[in-house]
Order: C-alpha cells, then sequence, then structure tokens
C-alpha cells in the first residue's frame, strides 16, 4: 500500500505512539502520574510540552484520582484532553472515572494493560482495564502500536461527538505493547486534521457569562436511573459513531478499522476470540494450525465499551466451536469476555455449536503455540452443546516446572502444591 | 486587639449582591453556609465553585443550585484537582485565543473539614504545591456532619461524636488533639493562609480581599458551627462563634507570605468552660461527673497556644505598633 503524501514511516513503541496520537490530535491538556509501563508516554508529552512542540499544559498530579478528576474538569471546561495511566492508578483513579463520565465530558485516557496486585507484577492482563467496563467510558483494545495511534484519533473524535460526550479509554498491553517497537505510520497534521477537526464547545462549559451547576447531586432514583440510563444510550451511540470514523479513516489515512476484528473468519469452524495484543500470537499459531489443514479464525475485540454484540453474534453465527481466551479473571466466575460473549450468542437460534472458556496469559505468561493447539483440540473433542461449568486454565507444564521449585524455596506446605496434573493441562513438548 | 484592616472596615463596605440566594436544604443555622455566603460576597462574582463531598455539596441539587455562580460537584478526594482541571482549562483557552479573558472566573474550592483534613489532604497538599491559583475555604465543623457527625481529625480533644462516644470505659469522647491545618498548610509556602469566623464577617471578608492581591493558592479555614452536630439552639450559632474567638479556641489569624500575625488577640481570654459548656457535645465532660483532668488539658493547650503567641508575636507586633 502507498502511504498518503505527509506520512512518515518509523520504528516506534505502543507508548511512543500513544505520545504521537495526542500530540497529531492537538492535545491542549495533559495531567499526568507516572505508573510503570505507561510512563514513557507522559515522558514524551512532557518533553514536547516543554519545547513548545505542544502548545497548552502538562501538568502532573498527585495521583491517578487527582489527574482523572483534573483531566474531567478541563474537558468540561473546553480543552481537548489526554491523560494515561496504567493497573494500579486505574483503579487508584476509579472513583474519578465513574464521576467524569457522569459529567459526560470527553476526553481520552490511555491505559497500558498490567496486573492488579497482589500479588504486585509487571506485565500485563485485563483486569485493570475491565474493572472500569461499568463507568461509562468507551474502551477500544489495540493490537498493535499503529492501532495504539490511530484509536487515539478515534478515540478523540468518538469522546467529542455530540452524541457520545464520553471519555474513552485507549487500551494497549504493558511490555507487549507499551515497550515492544513496531513499525509505525504517522500522518501528517493536515491528514489528521481533516479526520478530527478542533474540539467544540460543548453543551455547559464553565464561564463568567455562562453560570451553571455540574454534576449536582440528584435525589431519589427516578433521576438517577435518567441520567444513568443517558450515560448507556450515549455509549451505545459510540457504535455508529465509530463506523463513520472508520469510514472517513480509511478514505484518509487508507486503513480500515471495525468494532470487532475479523481473521481467516470466512470458512473457519472453529474461532479464537480474544482481545488485546495477544490477538497476535493467535494469529501466528492459526497459521501453523492452518497449515496443518485446520480451519480455524480469529475474531478480535477491538471495541469492548459499548459492547458490539451484533458484531459479535454476526461473527460467530453457525460455527462449530468457539472459545473465548480471556486475559482476565474474575475469580469465582472465570473469564469476564465469555461472560459476554455468551450472553450475546447462546440465545441466538444459530449460536455455535459448543463455546468455551480459557483464561490465559494472566499477567503476561506467554500464551504458547501448544496453548492455542489445545484449545482448538479441545474445541474439536466437545460435544455439540456441551458447556464447561468452569473455564479452563491455560497452563503448561513448563510453567509448572518454572513455578514449583520457587514455591517449595519459599516454603509452602506439600499440601499448598497442586499436583502437576491438577496444575497443568497442557503438555509442552 | 484587633489588626488594623485596609479593604473591609465595616458590614456597610461589603458587597450587596449576593452570590447565594436563600432556599437551601441546609439545617437552620449552618455556620459552613454562612461562611461561603460571605466569602463568595467578598469576592464579589465570577466564580466556580468546585466541591468536595459534604454537608454544602447538598447545595446543588438537581434541578436547583441556590448559587448565582458555576457549580461543580468533584469527588470527596478531589476537589482541589477539579480546581486544577478549570484553573488551568481557563488558562489555556484564553492564552490560546479561543475564550476572551472577560469570561476567566475565580477558582474557589469548598471542602468541609473532613475531605480538607483527611481523604482530600494529597489532592490539596498537590495543589498548593504546584501553586495552583485558586481560592480553598475549608468549612470545620469539627467532625464529618453529613453523614451524622463522626469524628474526623478535625474533632476537639472531649467531643462527642457518633464514633468517638463517651462511655464508661473511655469517658473522654474524641481522645485525639485537633490536626493543625493551618501549619499544615503554611509549611507549603502558599501566599496566603486565613482562619476565618462568621462572628467576624469584616475580619473574614477584610481577609479574602487581602488574598486577592495574591497569585497562588489562598486557603481558608472557617469556624463552622453546627447545630445538630454540636447541639445547641440554632440560634445561638453566632454566640457559640464569638464564646469561640473570645476563650481562645478558634484563633483568628492570617500567614502572608508564611508570616503569621493574629488578627484578634482577646485582651483577657474567658475561661474554655463557658464555651464548652454551651453545646451538648461537651455535656459527659460535667455529668455524671465533672472531668476535671480533660478539661485541664483542653484549657493548657490553649494557654499554651496564646503563650506562644505571646512570645513569638507580641513582640514583633508592639514594635511595628512603635515604628508606625
Amino acid at each position: 500500500m502507498v502511504s498518503p503524501p505527509g506520512t512518515e514511516r518509523r520504528m516506534m513503541t505502543g507508548n511512543a505512539a500513544a505520545a504521537w496520537g495526542a500530540r497529531l490530535a492537538d492535545v491542549d491538556y495533559v495531567p499526568a502520574f507516572p505508573i510503570t509501563p505507561q510512563t514513557e508516554i507522559i515522558e514524551d508529552l512532557a518533553a514536547w510540552f516543554a519545547e513548545g512542540a505542544m502548545r497548552g499544559k502538562f501538568i502532573t498530579l498527585d495521583s491517578e484520582h487527582s489527574m482523572i478528576t483534573a483531566a474531567g474538569a478541563a474537558a468540561a471546561t473546553g480543552c481537548r484532553v489526554l491523560t494515561a495511566t496504567s493497573s494500579q492508578g486505574l483503579l487508584y483513579g476509579l472513583e474519578a472515572l465513574y464521576t467524569v463520565a457522569g459529567w459526560r465530558v470527553p476526553f481520552v485516557l490511555v491505559n497500558v494493560s498490567r496486573g492488579l496486585a497482589a500479588p504486585i507484577t509487571l506485565e500485563p492482563d485485563h483486569n485493570d482495564v475491565l474493572a472500569a467496563r461499568d463507568t461509562g467510558c468507551i474502551q477500544i483494545h489495540a493490537e498493535t502500536c499503529q492501532e495504539v495511534l490511530d484509536s487515539i484519533l478515534f478515540a478523540h473524535r468518538i469522546a467529542e461527538d455530540p452524541r457520545v460526550r464520553l471519555p474513552v479509554i485507549v487500551n494497549m498491553d504493558g511490555f507487549y505493547l507499551s515497550f515492544t517497537r513496531e513499525p509505525v505510520e504517522i500522518p501528517s497534521m493536515e491528514q489528521v486534521r481533516d479526520f478530527l477537526p478542533p474540539i467544540r464547545s460543548g453543551p455547559a462549559e464553565f464561564r463568567a457569562s455562562k453560570p451553571m451547576a455540574q454534576g449536582v447531586a440528584v435525589l431519589g432514583g427516578a433521576l438517577y436511573s435518567h441520567f444513568r440510563h443517558q450515560t448507556h444510550l450515549a455509549a451505545r451511540n459510540a457504535l455508529v459513531v465509530h463506523a463513520e470514523a472508520a469510514r472517513d479513516f480509511a478514505d484518509i489515512f487508507g486503513r480500515s478499522y471495525q468494532l470487532v476484528d475479523h481473521h481467516l473468519l470466512e470458512d473457519a469452524e472453529f474461532v479464537i476470540v480474544m482481545a488485546g495484543s495477544f490477538a497476535t500470537k493467535a494469529r501466528a499459531a492459526i497459521e501453523v494450525l492452518r497449515a496443518e489443514g485446520k480451519r480455524v479464525g480469529l475474531l478480535r475485540l477491538r471495541m469492548i465499551r459499548p459492547w458490539p454484540a451484533t458484531a459479535v453474534v454476526a461473527a460467530l453465527a453457525g460455527r462449530r466451536g468457539v472459545a473465548v481466551i480471556d486475559q482476565n479473571l474474575s475469580p469465582g466466575l472465570g473469564g469476564i469476555l465469555f461472560q459476554e460473549v455468551a450472553a450475546s450468542v447462546l440465545p441466538k437460534s444459530d449460536c455455535p455449536g459448543v463455546l468455551r472458556s480459557f483464561v490465559g496469559g494472566l499477567g503476561g505468561k506467554d500464551i504458547s503455540l501448544a496453548e492455542f493447539r489445545h484449545v482448538i483440540e479441545s474445541l474439536e473433542r466437545a460435544r455439540p452443546g456441551e458447556v464447561a461449568d468452569s473455564p479452563e486454565l491455560l497452563y503448561t507444564e513448563a510453567d509448572w516446572r518454572q513455578v514449583q521449585p520457587l514455591l517449595k524455596l519459599a516454603g509452602a506446605h506439600e499440601s499448598a502444591i497442586p499436583a502437576p496434573e491438577a496444575q497443568a493441562k497442557v503438555v509442552t513438548a | 486587639m484587633k489588626a488594623q484592616r485596609e479593604f473591609i472596615h465595616n458590614l456597610k463596605e461589603l458587597p450587596r449582591d449576593e452570590l447565594l440566594a436563600p432556599g437551601s436544604p441546609m439545617c437552620a443555622g449552618c455556620g459552613g453556609l454562612l461562611a461561603l455566603r460571605l466569602l463568595l460576597k467578598a469576592l464579589d462574582g465570577n466564580v466556580v465553585v468546585v466541591n468536595a463531598a459534604g454537608c454544602l455539596t447538598l447545595l446543588a441539587v438537581y434541578p436547583f443550585t441556590p448559587l448565582r455562580c458555576s457549580w461543580l460537584y468533584t469527588t470527596m478526594g478531589s476537589a482541589a484537582a477539579g480546581a486544577q482541571g478549570i484553573r488551568d482549562a481557563l488558562d489555556v483557552l484564553i492564552a490560546k485565543g479561543r475564550l476572551p479573558a472577560a469570561e476567566d472566573l475565580h477558582v474557589v474550592v469548598v471542602a468541609g473539614d473532613g475531605s480538607t483534613l483527611d481523604i482530600g489532604l494529597s489532592s490539596l497538599s498537590g495543589a498548593i504545591h504546584r501553586g495552583l491559583d485558586f481560592y480553598y475555604l475549608c468549612y470545620d465543623n469539627e467532625a464529618y456532619g453529613n453523614t451524622g457527625f463522626q469524628m474526623s481529625s478535625a474533632s476537639p480533644l472531649g467531643s462527642q461524636t457518633a464514633t468517638s462516644p463517651p462511655t464508661k470505659a473511655q469517658p473522654t469522647g474524641t481522645m485525639l488533639q485537633k490536626k493543625d491545618i493551618f501549619e499544615i498548610w503554611r509549611a507549603h509556602h502558599p501566599p496566603y493562609i486565613a482562619t476565618l469566623s462568621t462572628a467576624d464577617p469584616v475580619d473574614l471578608a477584610e481577609k479574602v480581599r487581602r488574598s486577592m492581591q495574591f497569585r497562588g493558592p489562598k486557603l481558608f479555614t472557617a469556624f463552622a458551627t453546627c447545630p445538630p452536630g454540636w447541639g445547641y439552639d440554632p440560634s445561638q450559632g453566632h454566640h457559640i462563634a464569638k464564646l469561640a474567638l473570645d476563650t481562645g479556641v478558634w484563633p483568628l489569624k492570617e500567614a502572608t507570605q508564611g508570616q503569621v500575625r493574629h488578627t484578634y488577640i482577646p485582651d483577657r481570654r474567658r475561661p474554655v468552660e463557658d464555651y464548652i459548656c454551651s453545646q451538648r457535645r461537651f455535656n459527659h465532660l460535667f455529668s455524671p461527673r465533672r472531668q476535671d483532668v480533660v478539661l485541664h488539658q483542653i484549657q493548657s493547650s490553649i494557654d499554651a497556644y496564646w503563650n506562644e503567641v505571646a512570645q513569638c508575636e507580641m513582640p514583633r507586633l508592639s514594635t511595628k505598633r512603635a515604628i508606625s
């Protein structure tokens, strides 16, 4: 494909791509707070504001809770705002995230996924961002560094649309995207302006000539229900706004994005459903499995809020087997996205014959080819209509061999160490 | 002894305009509400109030607001950060020519003592450290008032709250001393800090006007009488606020660029018991038996405070007087 004029192609990390997205969006205000693995984003932006490449203000707040409050308040005053966080930070700011979504203000929050403490860790899974799924924020999950940059442009456009006016979270996986360099096209400012015009005034902004109260208390459930439901309807509107934006995006930049990403689905008997950068691992596995004659495809969830039920149902209709691999865990229940996929597809008459839940990649644990093979083989073996009562943890003998001596070293009692067969479901050669 | 005034010399010089209209769901005799009303009067227009969860959150209940200025409710722990976002956004928009300077606003945080001294302290500390150009009003009713008067770190020694009830085993009630927010603020080196009392509205307005000369954090903590929490008839609010000044319980002071000056020094302090026995929250210090140890402790900490003022400040004040 020939790049549009003015486009520059560079190797860059997901974090750098996020910073470039903010720069191209001509963001006015960046309230920040450092946390690994997000910190490079705000370091780049701090430097650009300091040297004058970006105009407005970069400011370090005292916590993510303050940072998200400041982001929402600045958006409520009429600035284009971007902020970024990760993991513990997102949860520390979660109260504020519900609050600012309720204010119905547009801004963009980049979340760099990282497993939640305890135990404290650095590598990714999606429990952090999925904890924000009920806030009212829109969520876009990126698979590549290019998609990170592009999604930030999408995110500002969706957030600022009068039909939506909600914060948008753009999610990327820590390490696998944040610190991984990939070729990324940086469009010109002129192209971006065609796609993303300057921010328009909202219906309510703080001005001396127009005193107004925002974020006020309501008494009674009827009003509360009304406003909360309005947030739901606004979030649903993002499906339409995304579709419009995607058309313009393809015209201007030549790259195409949908609510969900199809890969080799046309003739696929078996479909893996995933979100985030680990979908790239699934693509590699699918290539191998296809070469062996298995008809396997991938459905990658890109927009997770609003939930693209129609697109999910259409992609999975009539398949022999579907496996949702959740890179998250709701202890006592299982994978979170499995629940949402199942709720969408199971009531349909042409729902997949087999629908199974897997949990993998927690805390950044690799999902190997053997594990993908195991997933597909278990779909092949399953009887139609069979519903597993609990999710299966993707965990290999190699993983177990690594962990067992560490548990012993830490003094874990023999009885606290599960038998290998209980722990490892996947045997690797 | 009262300090000399530069801006507001008597009540008649207060602006007549009200930014806070009558008719709000606050309790009758709410001292916090009166403090806010006087502060807004002194600021004289173009204000956005940024609120933290507390009693005054119920000022604006959809679709009504008694405020003729703007309002944003944030959270209990991040009102100062909300002020940061609005202030920064106004500055950015004006600098970029997207907003006329005439649309600018004074950004005023209004928060209770629980928010200010406890859950929002980190956020406020950050805002002061960053030199945010804003006003901060803490209405200090010495407990978590809105939730039914539980102990905060502003609750005074010997007071009864819903979570520090005097019992046979622990007859004191609140056993901790009040956190010194004035000195916590002063350690951040903001340009202006003051304590306020609705018992002296001229002093209150004078301080607000004095603060308006400065860019940066302008921080006020107001003695906020609370009829239901403290246990007294709403008609007695002014009397109790005045007793707090005359007994030396609530010092009226300011710190300009860190330099502390008391704006009212009672010539002869009344015994603290006069103040304490006016409120039900201290009843247990007198009945069923008099708790002399606690009463003495309260009185002696007040005496110690004013002795230190006499040592540190009085010589300086008298020197100043001698020069002028």
